[in-house]
């Protein structure tokens, strides 16, 4: 069954799907969609160092997207900087030594297009062992903290005075975040992660009404688009994580419909 | 001992510095099992930060506070929730803690809200969220019920009637209640100990003595401060229902 290089890559692409879909509710909820791009981008310098010291990239790319992160929260309480800026700052500063590094690996043959845009059909059983295990302790922790976390997002005050830790969570949020951009880096590629996170939890929003609604039609929409977009990159040879991107981009514009609809029936 | 099993919190000469200076400083103040302390003060002078000193949001950056309370809830002054998340009345009734809705329901029904316990959280107008707000904190039974301005925009008889749920409540859940409230009438004939906050303790005691104290009256102004002596002079005998005058033992 793992033979075929498509099954492959459509088995870690459900997988990542799977864990992208409540982390996503929460970085919509969270506004914090420019912190994923900045995660991702810092992640080419994790690559970049992985080919380095011939490192392993997931563990790579986790260390330095929670480096990142960790150094980010660090800077808003330090400075007086907005957190789009720093985090303007610290995408592309990290963005750019990693490139600057990549021109001293002139031993290496380095595919730029992939870790860009990532390579879905080249993932082994290996890559898809990782995945299926780091997903799991992800989408776990996150049970766990889960209460914490949402009602952190809700109001900071209020469940911190009500004894549920956020400052805690909120901190292994940010190592779960650099987590999934680790685990996904390889697949789908360092620009089109946030699409992936982002894209299915924005459809769900226009559809559903409660919290754990948004969380599963998120985590339905993200699947349908990974196996939707490799039959059509498959069917009309398309690269496979844009066709992802694009398909899961269709189903949010067929979202607004019903949107449009109860507009229409309000009036 | 019997005394000290009630306390529930003790704060001693506490402050809290931000931006190169005081917010407020040298609080000390107890709350104990069903008694209500109300801080009273003019916008700015500290009244929402002591509270969340005593919540645990804000650390104290001197002085030392002792908080025996098992479990806390609060009702924050300001809230503002996102539109980018779908969340009902009910859902937001489960936000820190594991009841069910059977309990949620008895808890809206308190404030008279029960009807919108599938509502759009966003929907709801200013007066029907803080009763929610209100609700939510009853359910939760906590020990320590922290109220900031909890009827902002609630219509004139709703008012009266939350300040006597909450009035019952601290009764009947024996808990200890922190009230910031711009409400004199209701602090003076209601609560057990009032302070005057205007960036430290300006005053404090019980109504009966507060009103007669020259910084209170400096800081609330000769009239208001005159009307609620008169006020709490009404207070030393009771009425019937018929409005017949009973007096107090």
């Amino acid at each position: 069954m793992f033979d075929d290089f498509f099954t492959r890559a459509l088995i870690a692409g459900i997988g990542i799907a799977i864990i992208a879909g409540p982390l996503g509710c929460l970085v919509i909820w969270r506004r914090l969609s420019y912190f994923g791009d900045t995660l991702s981008h810092s992640a080419l310098l994790g690559v970049t160092l992985a080919y380095s010291f011939s490192f392993n990239i997931t563990f790579s790319v986790f260390i330095i997207s929670a480096v990142v992160a960790l150094l980010l929260i660090n800077l808003q309480k330090r400075t007086k900087l907005a957190g789009d800026s720093l985090l303007g700052l610290l995408a592309h500063s990290t963005l750019a030594i990693g490139l600057v590094l990549i021109g001293f690996l002139t031993s290496i043959r380095f595919d730029l297009m992939g870790l860009l845009f990532g390579d879905i059909l080249a993932v082994d059983v290996e890559d898809i062992t990782i995945v299926y295990l780091g997903g799991a302790a992800i989408l776990l922790i996150l049970y766990f903290i889960w209460k914490s976390l949402f009602s952190a997002t809700v109001n900071y005050d209020l469940s911190a005075a009500e004894g549920m830790r956020p400052e805690v969570s909120n901190f292994i949020f940010t190592l779960l975040l650099a987590g999934v951009i680790a685990l996904s880096i390889k697949m789908i590629g360092a620009l089109l992660i946030t699409g992936l996170l982002l894209i299915p939890a924005a459809i769900a929003r226009n559809i559903s009404s409660s919290p754990r609604q948004m969380v599963i039609i998120a985590t339905l929409a993200g699947v349908v688009s990974v196996i939707a977009g490799l039959f059509v990159s498959l069917e009309i040879n398309t690269s496979s994580g844009p066709s992802i991107i694009v398909v899961a981009l269709l189903l949010f514009i067929i979202s607004l419909i019903p949107l449009e609809i109860k507009g229409q029936l309000q009036k | 001992m019997a005394e000290n099993n009630n306390l529930l919190v003790k704060l001693d000469n506490c402050g809290v510095y931000k931006s190169s200076k005081w917010i407020v400083r040298g609080i000390s103040l107890e709350i104990h099992k069903g008694k209500i302390v109300t801080l009273i003060g003019p916008n700015g002078s500290g009244k929402t930060t002591s509270a969340k000193m005593i919540l645990k949001i804000l650390k104290s950056d001197e002085g030392q506070i002792k908080n025996f309370a098992s479990k806390m809830a609060y009702v924050p002054q300001k809230i503002n929730i996102d539109w980018t998340m779908p969340l009902r009345v009910v859902d937001f009734m489960k936000l820190t803690s594991h009841i069910n809705n059977l309990e949620i329901v008895d808890a809206l029904k308190l404030t008279g809200v029960d009807n919108l316990l599938y509502n759009d959280i966003h929907n709801l107008s200013g007066g029907e969220f803080q009763r929610v707000l209100i609700a939510r904190a009853i359910a939760k039974k906590p020990e320590l019920l922290v109220l900031d301005e909890p009827v902002q925009g609630v219509d004139f008889n709703g008012e009266i009637a939350l300040y006597n749920l909450i009035k019952k409540i601290c009764s009947t859940l024996n808990c200890g209640i922190l009230l910031i409230s711009h409400d004199l009438h209701f602090v003076m004939s209601a609560t057990d100990h009032v302070i005057c906050l205007n960036g430290h303790i300006c005053c404090s005691g019980t109504p009966r003595s507060i009103v007669k104290n020259s910084a209170y009256i400096e800081l609330f102004g000769e009239h208001n401060a005159t009307t609620l002596s008169l006020y709490q002079h009404d207070h030393d005998h009771s009425h019937g229902t018929d409005g017949r005058v009973t007096n107090n033992v």
